[in-house]
């Protein structure tokens, strides 16, 4: 086992001891290794390690995160986590207007190479409740990439295990609860699309009191 | 007979009683059709494995002595507190509040339990918990639904921490004539609280006609109350020998801590019902949670830690 493959798993394993987390399917669970997008609801900079430990073992090592380059990128230790244990697929999220990578396209590449990617379209941490509005480029992959399967994905409690600007987590039990997989219609708008994607990420957040 | 001897035949009582359990639950599986499963029977089964987990566990931290009943009691609370925080309602600003929760109330209150200093933990949580966990939350500048953070907080911290102290906290009672036999009290007072649990459900899916009280739990009977609470009085009064009681006054205290362990359940039920959900956790297979498992301990401990302490304590 190699360094980076032990750094996973005690990260993994840290947050799962830390928040007792339990995968919920609403759906099968896939058995094979498939270019899929999972996307999920942020709160939290621990989010992606959640969902990527709360996949079987078979799917983990071939999905990938996504990420914002300009936090990532900002340490050796964030480029050593993100990068090469995570293998995260960093985009630019200022819109590439300067000529660099175009992040649809490079998400594109890591779903023709087989790996699934972990996409959160809000686009930024939520620091209040329920949902941001999505940011386009979801719809955009999805079009690029016909067949592949969008996998929405509940996060629960992350955001109040470890709110943002404290130091110490607090060991709450957050649970990471996977829906079924929805793809955009042929002639459905970019809107439609977007918010029916955002509707069914929202329902599978427990009802609050 | 040192107390290891008495312990000994207490375990292997209960040993024989899971194995008995074990034999039923296989008997009732096997003759299902091939094929077949029922819902009823594969819980039966998982809740007695999970028994024999939770025995092996308790009985282990026993025969290790007090250091370990306490770390034991101490981990339960943790897991007990992060299930009831986890199902209520807080706020960003109660992080702070929750951090010194976790991480300084509970274990402080388990360390004064293990120096022996009842003094400070019979009121560290109903006085200084009570006074300084609201402080730490008004610093969160937050005043959206303030009170009912704050009490919800302090009330998992009392039914969490407070309550299920006193069970360890039986180590620390000087009984005059009954010294290192103590840790008998322990397994006195779960054998007694978590029997009646057990014969509840017992009664209850053989004999159970009267629903209780559906709005808060649907599966309590009359006929599984009655007939559970007077078995285990029994069973409580037939284990006198092992108490500093006589056996009518076990009878009693058995009758007692059964009456306040069902309404611990009962009470923790209702708030479960209010949440709508039907268990606090998963983590116990058969069982639910933690919470789920302790509930009726935890309103038993400290009245039977008082009663022993008012009356059997010079």
């Amino acid at each position: 086992m190699s360094l980076d493959t032990l750094v996973a798993a005690g990260l993994c394993g840290f947050v799962n001891v830390l928040t007792g987390v339990r995968a919920i399917w609403k759906a099968e669970v896939p058995e094979k290794a498939a270019p899929r997008i999972y996307y999920a609801n942020h709160r939290s900079h621990g989010d992606f390690v959640l969902v990527w430990s709360s996949l079987p073992p078979q799917l983990r090592s071939r999905t990938r995160p996504v990420a914002g380059a300009d936090y990532w990128l900002a340490s050796a230790l964030r480029r050593y986590i993100g990068g090469t244990v995570f293998r995260s697929v960093l985009i630019d999220r200022t819109g590439h207007k300067d000529g660099g990578p175009n992040p649809v396209e490079q998400m594109g590449e890591a779903l023709a190479q087989g790996d699934s990617l972990i996409l959160f379209p809000e686009g930024t941490r939520n620091l209040g409740d329920g949902l941001l509005p999505f940011k386009s480029g979801i719809y955009h992959l999805a079009r690029a990439n016909p067949g592949v399967e969008l996998i929405p994905v509940w996060l629960e409690n992350l955001g109040r295990v470890m709110p943002k600007g404290a130091l110490i987590p607090v060991p709450l039990l957050c649970s990471v609860t996977f829906g079924n997989p929805l793809q955009p219609a042929p002639d459905e708008s970019k809107d439609a699309f977007l918010a029916r994607a955002r509707d069914a990420l929202l329902a599978l957040a427990p009802s609050e009191e | 007979m040192n107390v290891h001897d008495e312990l000994r035949i207490l375990l292997t009582g209960v040993a024989g009683l899971l194995v008995v359990a074990s034999a039923i639950g296989y008997g009732l599986k096997l003759r299902l059709a091939p094929g077949n499963s029922s819902a009823t029977i594969d819980n039966l089964n998982a809740r007695v494995n999970a028994w024999w987990w939770m025995v092996l566990l308790l009985g282990g931290c026993l025969w290790l002595g007090k250091g370990a009943v306490i770390l034991l009691f101490a981990f339960i609370s943790f897991q007990c507190l992060r299930e009831f925080i986890t199902l209520t309602y807080t706020r960003r600003g109660d992080h702070q509040a929750l951090v010194w929760s976790f991480f300084f109330f509970l274990p402080l209150q388990y360390g004064l339990i293990a120096i022996d200093w009842y003094g400070m933990f019979s009121i560290l949580i109903p006085v200084y918990a009570f006074l300084l966990l609201p402080i730490w939350e008004t610093l969160g500048s937050d005043t959206t639904r303030f009170l009912e953070r704050a009490a919800k907080m302090q009330w998992g911290l009392m039914i969490c921490i407070y309550c299920l102290s006193y069970v360890p906290a039986l180590l620390t009672l000087d009984i005059p004539g009954y010294g290192d036999r103590r840790l008998l009290l322990v397994v006195f007072l779960v054998i007694v609280v978590q029997s009646s649990d057990v014969f509840q459900y017992v009664w209850g899916k053989l004999f159970g006609k009267h629903k209780l009280s559906p709005a808060i739990s649907p599966s309590k009977t009359v006929e599984g109350l009655v007939g559970g609470v007077a078995t285990s009085t029994a069973l409580g009064a037939a284990l006198w020998q092992f108490t500093p009681f006589a056996p009518w006054q076990a009878a009693l205290v058995a009758l007692c801590i059964n009456v306040f362990g069902f309404f611990g359940g009962f009470v923790l039920s209702a708030i479960k019902r209010d949440r709508g959900v039907k268990d606090w956790g998963t983590l116990i297979e058969g069982h639910g949670g933690m919470l789920d498992r302790v509930d009726s301990i935890s309103f038993s401990a400290p009245i039977f830690f008082h009663i022993l302490r008012y009356w059997w304590v010079p």
